[in-house]
């Protein structure tokens, strides 16, 4: 769940999402009817706290007559910075299917269930995502 | 249908396991009722204890000498109560404290709220006429069935006793076989001997001095 927080929100938020998804868990749980999918369960929370973030986050962006000079690597840098930038700037169900997908190694299925659409959606999200990024991203 | 791009997300997403998640902000769980089973980690002279309590009182107390030990416990916590357990220390600040001075020789009698609902029906009854059982005395499998109310019952006494949800503050190690044998106990029987040896303020080498008939 961290990881899959790391890879769409970053760092930074990747934190403050984790501990926010974990108490909207825990706060939810007693009326969670069926616990046999809690795996996915609290991937939707957490996909919907990473949606949330980033949403606040734009919202704080403050507009710049001119941008700054920053490279993209130090906005937000960890491991494979790029990789990730890449996937950040997805649209944002892109962006939570293919981590899902490769972050989280979740079934079409479960895919499906996290973010509330047909599996045929899931598997269409993910590969338009790896569509995009296949184009984005440099081969090296 | 993997492809480069896919495999480079999946070596990156493996990469982020370096970065260990942060540790739950549990102060800010317990402030808004989140928590249903509050644990923490003690250590005393019969090893490190891992106690938890609910808003009922203390619910568990159970030897932690390894990750897995800990885990188990965890796991029945979770299944039997509830799936919100967390580690919250101060929310056993009492009983480490009780425990403390229980093992100091200065605390005789636990004065622990204390929640039964790992136990049922007659392994209840058993713990229950067993916490009665007074500081320093030793009891039989038979005496307490019969102070539970089933004098033939010492079998299932043994049973209820080894499932003990309490040890320690549920005085099991005060339960001894008739015919003068220590009988077992959950932790291991030095423990039992060392607990014992406590209670009658002297070495655990000593060996158990039988109280009453």
């Amino acid at each position: 769940m961290h990881r899959f927080l790391v890879a769409t929100v970053g760092h930074v938020d990747a934190d403050d999402c984790y501990q926010e998804t974990w108490l909207a868990a825990l706060r939810a749980y007693p009326r969670l009817r069926d616990a046999s999918h809690l795996r996915a369960w609290i991937l939707t929370v957490a996909q919907r706290k990473a949606i949330d973030h980033i949403r606040a986050r734009n919202r704080r962006a403050i507009p710049l007559a001119e941008l700054p000079e920053i490279p993209v690597a130090a906005i937000q840098h960890d491991g494979a910075p790029e990789l990730w930038i890449h996937v950040r700037a997805l649209p944002p169900k892109q962006r939570t299917a293919v981590a899902l997908r490769t972050v989280a190694d979740l079934a079409y299925a479960d895919i499906a269930r996290v973010m509330g659409t047909s599996e045929e959606a899931a598997r269409r999200n993910v590969h338009e995502a790896l569509k995009r990024l296949r184009t984005e991203v440099p081969n090296d | 249908m993997t492809d480069a791009i896919e495999n480079a997300l999946r070596r990156a997403a493996a990469a982020l396991d370096a970065d260990s998640p942060p540790d739950l902000d549990t102060e800010a769980a317990e402030a808004a009722s989140l928590v249903d089973v509050a644990y923490a980690r003690h250590d005393t002279p019969v090893g490190a204890l891992i106690l938890a309590a609910t808003p009922r009182g203390l619910v568990r107390l159970a030897f932690a000498d390894d990750d897995d030990s800990v885990e188990a416990t965890l796991t029945q916590l979770a299944r039997r109560v509830s799936p919100r357990v967390l580690a919250a220390p101060r929310r056993l600040d009492n009983a480490r404290r009780e425990l403390d001075e229980y093992f100091a020789g200065t605390r005789e009698r636990f004065e622990l709220a204390i929640d039964w609902r790992l136990t049922q029906g007659f392994g209840r009854r058993i713990l229950r006429s067993t916490a009665r059982i007074p500081y320093g005395s030793v009891s039989s499998y038979a005496q307490v069935a019969a102070a539970a109310g089933s004098p033939r019952g010492f079998r299932a006494a043994g049973n209820a006793l080894g499932h003990n949800p309490l040890p320690i503050v549920v005085p099991c190690h005060r339960v001894l076989h008739a015919g003068g044998g220590l009988g077992g106990y959950t932790g291991g029987v030095e423990r039992k001997l060392t607990l014992l040896a406590i209670e009658r303020g002297s070495s655990p080498d000593a060996g158990p001095t039988r109280a009453g008939p």
